[in-house]
């Protein structure tokens, strides 16, 4: 089977609208959460976001093209084009028929839906924008990559929620691995940061109030993101060929289902997605050095996740390094494994492991080494990326230094 | 509280819990009618929609609001608080 690897690396979060920034916040501990700016936010309970804010698409994208665009859609493709760019790449190396784009995401275009149901509910219009089905749909970020980088091989979106971006990787990695496709850009895209989209949420009653806890006693609930991280994955062989700057190897993809609840994450469910990943990978426990957790700062899921890390790590779970980087940029739903993916290359690449902000108050129901608030050095030769959706859906990831 | 007031609350709960309103009674907890963190958001929600108030609950700390959901009377009671309280309606 062949070896795959991440060459470049691209994002847009409410950290920083590329790589550099964002890893420069999350070393700094710096947190993007604040509050929401847009129509209606009054009417919400819930008034705090990760918001990427100052994003200017008018000059970021050719008017013509950009009415073609939602939010979630600049977002994946401006990622995309700072992942070709860190990747050396101004088109994909080889043939492109067997390049493509696996971009995962929950809410596709939602901040179109909610403008075309404003104008024709609210304001009593009856006609929406012409391109309100392209926009809104949800493979159209990954086809609008497609179609940027020229891509003419397999292409789709992946729907599984909170875990969207870690399936989409995962996806790409076995379809490299197997020569099923040569090269990916794959990753997450979302921005459901609008009057309808939180107000959804709110309804389910998870939603904090006042900050993003992970892991933490006084924890509330979890604080939505939005954003995008799209990455270059190729074979080793090819990235060598080229002399790229490999910036990781994906080792390791484990997926699987709690078959219970639409909502409750289940502790054997993650259980058994670590250690897919990690069987996937072939290497024991004890050799992962780092961590990045789902941590939504949910009651649910960090107790949850927290006894199935024990489980799988049974003592080095005490101590292996694990964090939630969703206290700095939210949770990015769709896109959040792909910001996060972010935590993980820079663990592996500048030994720097990212931290878990706001705890101040430790949970004797997660006995973990969270890294509380600042960065940590550490050599960091393996890391896992966890992922658990709402559905039951789980997806790991394991990653090591080449 | 007006009993028909109190009727429609346990009617709510009897619909989440799917029980007949006769079985439902004040020293019940939610764990006793077989209520799972769904069920319960679903019965606040249908609270909030029957009596136009906000009910301040998050699923997260199901302790920590002022909203007692310790049993089906302290429900009942902490209903009635609301409505006799006008609060803006937020959400």
């Amino acid at each position: 089977m062949r070896r795959v690897v991440v060459t470049g690396a691209g994002t847009v979060n409410a950290l920083a609208p590329d790589a550099v920034g964002t890893l420069a916040a999350m070393k700094a501990g710096r947190c993007g959460i604040g509050a929401l700016e847009f129509a209606d936010v009054e009417r919400l309970t819930i008034r705090i976001g990760a918001q990427v804010k100052g994003f200017a698409p008018e000059t970021l994208f050719e008017k013509n093209k950009l009415s073609l665009y939602d939010r979630f859609t600049q977002f994946g493709l401006l990622a995309a084009r700072e992942a070709m760019g860190q990747a050396g790449l101004t088109e994909v190396p080889g043939d492109r028929t067997r390049w493509g784009a696996i971009i995962g995401t929950a809410g596709g275009g939602n901040a179109t839906v909610n403008e075309a149901y404003r104008a024709v509910y609210a304001e009593g219009k009856n006609r929406v924008h012409p391109f309100t089905v392209p926009r809104l749909m949800g493979n159209a970020a990954a086809s609008h990559i497609s179609m940027a980088w020229g891509l003419m091989g397999p292409s789709f979106a992946v729907a599984t929620a909170c875990a969207s971006s870690n399936h989409a990787i995962g996806l790409a990695y076995q379809m490299i691995r197997s020569g099923m496709a040569d090269g990916m850009l794959a990753g997450g895209a979302e921005s459901m940061l609008n009057f309808g989209g939180l107000k959804a949420w709110e309804g389910l009653r998870v939603m904090s109030p006042d900050g993003c806890r992970p892991f933490a006693a006084n924890r509330n609930g979890m604080v939505q993101g939005e954003g995008a991280g799209v990455f270059v994955l190729e074979t080793l062989d090819s990235a060598q060929a080229r002399g790229a700057n490999i910036l990781a190897e994906i080792t390791g993809f484990a997926m699987c289902s709690d078959a219970g609840d639409i909502v409750m994450p289940s502790r054997d469910g993650a259980a058994r997605a670590m250690r897919g990943a990690l069987a996937d990978a072939g290497i024991a426990a004890d050799q992962v050095d780092y961590i990045n957790a789902h941590g939504t700062g949910t009651n649910a899921n960090d107790r949850t996740e927290a006894a199935a890390i024990l489980d799988v790590f049974a003592d080095r779970g005490k101590v292996v390094p694990v964090s939630s980087t969703k206290a700095m940029h939210g949770h990015c739903i769709g896109a959040t494994g792909a910001v996060e993916m972010f935590a993980c290359l820079m663990a592996l690449n500048e030994g720097v492991i990212a931290p878990t902000v706001n705890h101040d108050a430790p949970d004797p129901d997660c006995p973990l080494d969270v890294v509380p608030n600042s960065a940590r050095e550490a050599q960091v030769k393996t890391v896992m990326s966890n992922a658990f959706a709402f559905g039951g859906l789980n997806a790991v990831l394991v990653l090591s230094k080449i | 509280m007006r009993p028909d007031m109190q009727d429609q609350i346990l009617s709510i709960i009897a619909r989440e819990a799917a029980m007949e309103p006769a079985e439902v009674h004040p020293d019940m907890t939610l764990e006793e009618l077989g209520l799972d963190s769904l069920g319960l958001v679903e019965m606040i929600f249908s609270i909030e929609e029957t009596f136009g108030v906000s009910v301040p609950f998050n699923a997260n700390e199901p302790t920590q609001s002022d909203f007692d959901i310790s049993s089906v009377g302290a429900i009942v009671r902490a209903v009635e608080r609301l409505i006799a309280s006008p609060q803006p309606e937020m959400a």
